[in-house]
């Protein structure tokens, strides 16, 4: 990671205002979104919205073709530009061919990414961006933070600030005021413009029509005041069919700001009379840019239906702490780092891939689902394959991919810790090592790791047997996690065994681009799962479960070892976590609760991997109901600890602040327990609690089904 | 139709949108008039009140303003858009799920009087109100004009501190009135 970057993270960490209206931004976002989406079913949407932009990538050429064809039947000008240059060369010829000398612009991420005011500006023509936040940052001198709200990191005295600095001096703080004072200014830029410049949100190529859609009405009068339209659209808003554009329609105004729809949206076809009574001249740039060689690519060619919402900006626990700026010029957050990595290079996304902590909150929320956070995890692979490992990474992956070393060293850990191990904490670090341990405690290291207490457990005869995946939290930290576990099954008549040549499940390896590494990992423990005849594989890491039932698929798949996927695939079978078994077996009647008893409050912390992707939130919640417990839903329960794994080792700095909300949002519910599936989640709010002072406990759910069972 | 007119009264309201609704086309002029005078502009000289082209005006309605109302000008233009307080234009239809007005707006002059002056009214045929999107589609086709509008309550902005102002760049007001029966003269 440079150290500009780091700073640039760490100047927008501090920055108050950012944070704050971010923060702010992102909960009144949750509730907006949710709000604008009754009564419509969102899966139904986003699938037609996937077909649609999936199939009209597989044929961008041919559809780019008819588009030309169709808007040209209609009077316009098509031209198709392969590369920026391209287009600014065609827009400056054409402004000088005509005698432009003033252009008036709405909001055109496409644009951005070709710098083209800048362009037109060498060349003596004046350019107004005319979306209020997009002519803020232009007069301050600033490039867009967010791609549906690019100034929302300017407070209102900033604005003033720049207003009596570039237009009018004695602008004072006053939003009403300030939008009437650019609504007056930029009245006389669209009289005076020769030209207008839009991007557009969709492309109808069997019509040949634009849409595009504002709030602030400027789009409408862009393509209507000059005598000349230019429209920028890059090649990914084709779609076949007019009928496209109502899923579209339906979902970007309700995931980008939780309105129905936007004040104005306007379908343009071929030319229009000028207010002279003229024939307008409208030109459409068809942008590729990178875009047909993402197409090709079988991984990004998802990254092709996005419809530039910014949910996954707004949804994202890193994105509400750093802003857009930290991402680059152009676009921002999860979509944003991998358009730069194509519109770019792969080498630009070297630092801003890695602050994604693969929560998956933009996956649920995605109009155009894409996977965003595969799509990182797949950057940070090729980032890692065509630069290499860092020395200090290298050195890591050959200890866990050892496994008898690498299990050593842990055990060894457990001995040389104990000058900074208390009351099973460490609560401090020395030198380099300190951040790790400045906002949260970690845990010391079990004097003896569960696979050694496991052979002292006695279990009763049973006719089915269950292999237990402990992980290495369990194993090393959490040993009396995977002990509840065994009770909680022995109880329901299942005898668990430990296949003692279990290892690291790979995800450590996996979420850092380091593949090889995630597959030795997998298939070592392929062949330790699945080598007694068992009907479940347990695991109380919903991290560990993913990798058991997912992951080691997806690794084998990327890297082409084909000839593995069968045993992986009997092994996903199998697996299952902790509480999602649990609740199956209390429902076959195989395991029931003791007699009412009330034992007070909880509140339950989901973890990412558990509720995203193994899609289990009500299992747990419903099985500690029964055991006695009420529940009391914290704000934002399924929000991101601020752990993800090695996360919060590379990035403490961001970690931090997650956390500190996390635990906000816990003493908020006073309940005097919080409940989680997760080792990791348990490691990092336990940690939190123990620096933080607050008496609240923190325990894994099967810790508090083990006493309760009949 | 009085569903569909509670839905997309209900729709529009939320986005501050004006909404009315007169059995009759002279009942609505009446409105408009009353609104022209309320605003200072029924006699002014300047043409501060503009009425782009419309079905509406068609038969005997235009003569009823023309004496009603003589500051209301049908000369829509440019310069005359720019200074004016009050343009005002017909709908062709009505989106109930959403609040939408839509227009084939590709003469220019219904763009002009809908964007520039700071109050928009905007008249509409009860009997054109719509459920959706899609079934706007099916009637209304690209291929039909070159500049479809949808226009659902003023225009706003949210881009200093997230706080919702309206009238930014088009209308701060977005007066509505729907006519259950209107001469459709030669429409």
């Amino acid at each position: 990671m440079k150290s500009t970057f780091r700073e640039s993270v760490n100047a927008a960490l501090n920055n108050a205002n950012l944070t704050g209206a971010l923060g702010k931004f992102s909960e009144a976002y949750r509730v907006g979104r949710a709000k604008a989406y009754e009564g419509i079913d969102f899966e139904a949407v986003r699938e037609r919205i996937k077909a649609a932009k999936s199939s009209a990538a597989s044929q961008l050429d041919t559809l780019a073709e008819r588009f030309k064809q169709q808007a040209e039947a209609r009077g316009a000008k098509v031209f198709r530009a392969s590369d920026p240059a391209q287009v600014k060369d065609y827009i400056l010829a054409l402004a000088k061919a005509n005698k432009v000398t003033r252009v008036v612009k709405s909001k055109s991420m496409a644009s951005e990414e070709i710098h083209l005011n800048a362009h037109l500006e060498a060349a003596g023509i004046q350019v107004k961006e005319t979306d209020l936040g997009e002519w803020i940052i232009q007069l301050a001198g600033q490039t867009p933070s967010h791609m549906v709200m690019p100034a929302i990191h300017m407070t209102k005295e900033e604005v003033a600030d720049v207003f009596s600095n570039e237009v009018e001096s004695g602008q004072t703080p006053d939003i009403p005021r300030l939008v009437r004072f650019a609504r007056g200014k930029l009245r006389t830029e669209f009289l005076q413009a020769d030209m207008g410049i839009t991007g557009a949100n969709i492309a109808v190529a069997e019509t040949g029509s634009l849409v595009i859609i504002t709030n602030e009405g400027n789009a409408r009068l862009v393509t209507t005041l000059p005598r000349i339209h230019v429209a920028i659209v890059g090649v990914e808003k084709l779609v076949e069919h007019l009928a496209d554009i109502n899923p579209i329609l339906t979902a970007l105004p309700r995931s980008a700001t939780g309105q129905l729809l936007t004040s104005y949206v306007s379908i343009l076809t071929g030319q229009v009379p000028n207010t002279d009574g003229s024939p307008k001249e409208l030109h459409i740039i068809l942008m590729d840019n990178q875009r047909t060689a993402m197409a090709k690519d079988p991984k990004f060619k998802q990254a092709l239906q996005c419809i530039r919402c910014g949910s996954c900006l707004n949804v994202c626990p890193v994105f509400r702490l750093v802003g857009g700026h930290v991402f680059g010029k152009t676009y921002t957050g999860g979509i944003g780092t991998i358009l730069t990595a194509w519109f770019d290079e792969l080498k630009k996304s070297e630092d801003i891939q890695s602050l994604c902590i693969q929560c998956g909150n933009c996956k649920v929320v995605c109009p155009g689902m894409i996977d965003i956070p595969e799509l990182i995890l797949e950057l940070r692979r090729r980032l890692a394959v065509e630069q290499g490992q860092s020395v200090a990474q290298k050195a890591i992956f050959a200890v866990v991919n050892n496994r008898r070393i690498f299990h050593a060293m842990l055990r060894a850990a457990s001995v040389t810790q104990k000058p900074f191990a208390k009351g099973g904490f460490i609560r401090h670090l020395p030198l380099f090592l300190s951040d790790l341990t400045e906002f949260r405690s970690l845990p010391a290291i079990a004097a003896q790791p569960f696979r050694d207490r496991f052979k002292q457990i006695r279990q009763p005869e049973c006719r089915e047997k269950a292999a237990f995946y402990s992980g290495c939290l369990i194993d090393f930290s959490y040993p009396e996690m995977g002990e509840a576990v065994i009770k909680v099954l022995n109880k329901a008549g299942i005898e668990v065994v430990y296949p003692d040549r279990q290892t690291c499940c790979g995800a450590p390896a996996r979420y850092s681009g380091a593949y090889e590494v995630a597959a030795q990992n997998a298939q070592d423990n392929i062949e330790a799962l699945l080598e007694q005849d068992v009907k479940y594989v347990v695991s109380a890491c919903p991290t560990c479960t993913v990798a058991l039932k997912q992951d080691f698929i997806a690794t084998f798949e990327s890297l082409g070892l084909t000839g593995r996927l069968g045993d992986a695939r009997k092994l996903a079978a199998k697996a299952m976590d902790f509480s999602t078994l649990v609740k199956q077996l209390v429902d076959q009647g195989r395991l029931s609760f003791k007699e009412g008893k009330d034992l007070g409050r909880f509140t339950y912390h989901d973890s990412c991997h558990l509720k995203r992707t193994l899609n289990a939130s009500e299992a747990p919640r419903e099985l500690l109901r029964q055991a006695g417990y009420e529940l009391t839903e914290m704000t934002e329960c399924d929000m991101c600890c601020g752990m993800g794994g090695s996360y919060s080792l590379k990035l403490p700095e961001i970690s931090a602040p997650i956390l500190e909300r996390k635990l906000g949002n816990i003493k908020a519910t006073k309940a005097p327990l919080a409940v989680m599936d997760c080792p990791g989640c348990v490691m990092q709010i336990r940690g939190g609690f123990d620096k933080d002072g607050a008496q609240v406990k923190v325990e894994h759910t099967a810790q508090r089904l083990a006493d309760r069972l009949e | 139709m009085n569903t569909l007119f509670d839905t997309f009264k209900a729709r529009a309201e939320a986005v501050s949108a004006e909404v009315h609704r007169f059995p009759t086309q002279r009942e609505a002029f009446d409105f408009i008039i009353a609104l022209l005078q309320d605003q200072g502009v029924l006699e002014s000289p300047g043409a501060e009140a503009l009425w782009a082209e419309g079905s509406f005006l068609k038969g005997a309605g235009r003569k009823y303003l023309s004496n009603e109302a003589p500051g209301l000008s049908f000369e829509v233009t440019r310069q005359a858009a720019a200074a004016a307080k009050i343009g005002i234009s017909q709908m062709d239809w009505a989106i109930a799920g959403t609040g939408t007005l839509v227009q084939d707006a590709a003469g220019v002059e219904q763009r002009l009087v809908s964007t520039l002056p700071p109050i928009h009214v905007a008249l509409v045929g009860t009997s054109r109100i719509l459920a959706d999107l899609p079934s706007l589609l099916e009637r209304l086709h690209p291929s039909q004009t070159g500049y479809i509008s949808m226009i659902t309550g003023p225009s706003r902005t949210a881009d200093i501190e997230r706080v919702l102002t309206i009238g930014v760049h088009g209308p701060e007001r977005l007066i509505i009135i729907f006519v259950d029966e209107f001469e459709r003269g030669n429409a």
